[in-house]
């Protein structure tokens, strides 16, 4: 009976979410909404678990929507590329689902509950659809959905702090220009090719061998666009103010997962539609990535260090991050592009588990927390301290944890490139890494103030410490996550050497 | 569209950005809809008039286009008015002043 419904699971894991997002909107009840929407995200694990299996036997599914063939209709397509992070996705939803009941409950209106769960899952669904479809405007429909969901989530965080109206309008202006910019790349796009779809715009191309300049302004024009949404360096303005005034279980999904998805469609842009152009393709990997790469990484971690502000230190670090898995992907070889999805992975798991942990520490302080509130939290609150502990030590680069695995790929492919000036750099931003992180450490353990330690919640202390412990998991046993992103890498570089 | 993201990024009042970005948005959109001109084109309506028809698919997309900017500025025009109930104005050197000031 239920085959029938596991035949349209590439369409349902985007659908369902959005459908029961319009349910549970008007829900005026506490619990309802979350209960609702954890059901769901089961669901939603099991769809993306069936499509595992789908993927491991057969290699490739393209689901046609109303089975319209490809070059006409809208297609979503699955397959060694975006599996591992459909996964990703499914799973840390869901733990972050469970995280957020108590922090919305603090943090929210309750009446709004069923709101702010409705926005979630629509932002849950739009996604998600960024990570399956296989048509350049169709995901500009998905782009939009995601941004508007994530402001209105960013907004919610006004009841704490006016400055979230703030952050939430300069998202939504600077998102909107960054979305239009692609739009009118698709405009140039579809004017020369007659085609949206991403595996007929590949052959449709090819009949411009040599290039032509419409086609170079449209590929300019998606790319900007692209990079302003997924905040790589010098367009990244909107993201620290949003993350870190958006309430704390926002900041965890958008953290965690909404760039993560918009760079991996900036990697398959590149690497599966741009690679008929290997000479606009490395002029633009080499001379614009490349660099804004290294710049993002330094003065991400030069910013961080100087911030006070707990959340606002992890938005600046994430913006070196995003210019850790950028300065990969630039790399034009299969070493770089599956170190770029290890610590795409990785950077997922580290980043949410720190905005957990910063995020129930701020309900527990009922203030924002700067490094002077947290002062003796360590001996305070242990269980959730040591988490950070261990997600801060990952951020670092430590062994044993996942971060020193991204770390290990992602020198293994700078030196078999000879990029030695890149070693250099990525080793003392790690280095400056752990000076602001020191200065967490050492409000939290190593001040006079001396506490006893209180009760904490579980239900809060439970999602962190289950990612923190996947987090000491993949540092140890990392074949899962090599496997997953060698095979992205297989897919998208063979296309490249053929 | 120049002039749309000239406003957005001169304009010191919330609303007036808000405004730029629609204007921004519907350059676009015209420039969708200019695309899709076949010279000597009818409406693509099943004729035996016509020789040539002009292509519907991008009016399509701008259909879709169209809902999403108007959701936007819903949202954005939304925002504005909850800043200005915050702090009883929408210009951005009176808002980063009074910021500041209870920064210290």
């Amino acid at each position: 009976m239920f085959d029938i419904f596991l035949d349209d699971a590439p369409a349902l894991v985007v659908v369902l979410p959005l459908l029961i997002s319009a349910i549970i909107a008007f829900m005026p009840s506490k619990i309802w909404p979350w209960i609702i929407s954890i059901i769901t995200l089961l669901l939603h694990l099991f769809l993306s678990l069936h499509l595992l299996k789908e993927i491991s036997v057969s290699g490739l599914i393209i689901y046609e929507f109303g089975n319209w063939e490809p070059p006409w209709g809208i297609s979503f397509k699955i397959d060694g590329v975006n599996i591992g992070l459909q996964l990703l996705f499914s799973i840390f939803v869901l733990v972050s689902t469970f995280y957020s009941r108590k922090i919305f409950l603090n943090e929210i209106d309750y009446r709004d509950s069923g709101k702010a769960y409705s926005l979630w899952l629509l932002a849950v669904g739009s996604l998600n659809g960024i990570i399956l479809t296989n048509d350049i405007f169709n995901l500009f429909v998905f782009l939009e959905i995601s941004a508007l969901a994530s402001i209105s989530l960013i907004a919610l965080g006004a009841g704490q702090n006016r400055k979230a109206l703030l952050a939430a309008f300069n998202y939504l202006i600077i998102g909107a220009i960054g979305a239009t910019f692609y739009v009118i790349g698709v405009g140039f796009a579809y004017a020369m090719t007659g085609t949206l779809n991403m595996n007929d715009l590949v052959i449709q191309l090819a009949q411009y061998s040599d290039g032509q300049l419409a086609i170079f302004a449209g590929m300019s024009f998606m790319l900007i666009g692209l990079m302003v949404k997924a905040a790589i360096f010098p367009v990244h303005i909107w993201l620290p103010p949003a993350y870190s005034y958006a309430p704390s279980a926002v900041s965890t999904l958008l953290a965690a997962l909404a760039t993560k998805t918009i760079l991996y469609f900036f990697v398959r842009l590149l690497y599966e539609v741009f690679i008929i152009y290997p000479s606009y393709l490395s002029l633009f990997l080499d001379f614009v990535l490349y660099p804004l790469s290294l710049l993002a990484i330094f003065i991400g971690t030069v910013i961080a260090i100087y911030q006070d502000d707990i959340k606002k230190l992890l938005a600046f670090s994430s913006i070196a991050q995003i210019g850790y898995i950028t300065l990969a992907f630039s790399l034009k070889d299969h070493s770089g592009v599956a170190s770029g999805f290890v610590h795409v992975f990785n950077h997922a798991l580290i980043k949410g588990g720190l905005f957990m942990a910063v995020g129930y520490f701020a309900i527990l302080y009922k203030d924002r927390v700067t490094l002077n509130s947290l002062k003796g939290f360590g001996y305070k609150y242990p269980i959730t301290s040591f988490a950070l502990l261990i997600c801060g030590l990952s951020l670092i680069g430590l062994p044993l944890t996942n971060g020193f695995i991204s770390k290990l790929y992602l020198f293994q492919a700078l030196y078999t490139n000879q990029m030695y000036f890149s070693i250099a750099l990525v080793a003392v931003s790690s280095a400056l890494a752990v000076v602001y992180f020191w200065k967490i450490v050492e409000q939290m353990w190593f001040s006079e103030i001396k506490f006893k330690s209180e009760k904490e919640d579980a239900y809060i202390y439970l999602p962190i410490w289950i990612v923190t412990i996947s987090i000491i998991v993949f540092g140890i046993y990392s074949t899962p996550i090599i496997e997953f992103s060698n095979l992205s890498a297989d897919y998208l570089i063979s296309g490249y050497q053929n | 569209m120049v002039g749309g993201l000239f406003i957005i990024i001169t304009s010191q009042n919330y609303l007036k950005k808000v405004v730029g970005l629609a204007i921004f948005q519907t350059a676009v959109f015209v420039f969708f809809v200019s695309l899709a001109k076949v010279l000597d084109g009818t409406a693509p309506i099943l004729t035996k008039m016509a020789n040539a028809y002009s292509n519907p698919l991008p009016h399509v997309l701008i259909l879709t286009a169209i809902v999403v900017g108007v959701a936007t500025s819903a949202l954005g025009l939304a925002l504005v008015l909850q800043i200005y109930k915050n702090y009883e104005t929408i210009e951005e050197k009176e808002i980063e002043s009074l910021e500041l000031k209870s920064d210290k």
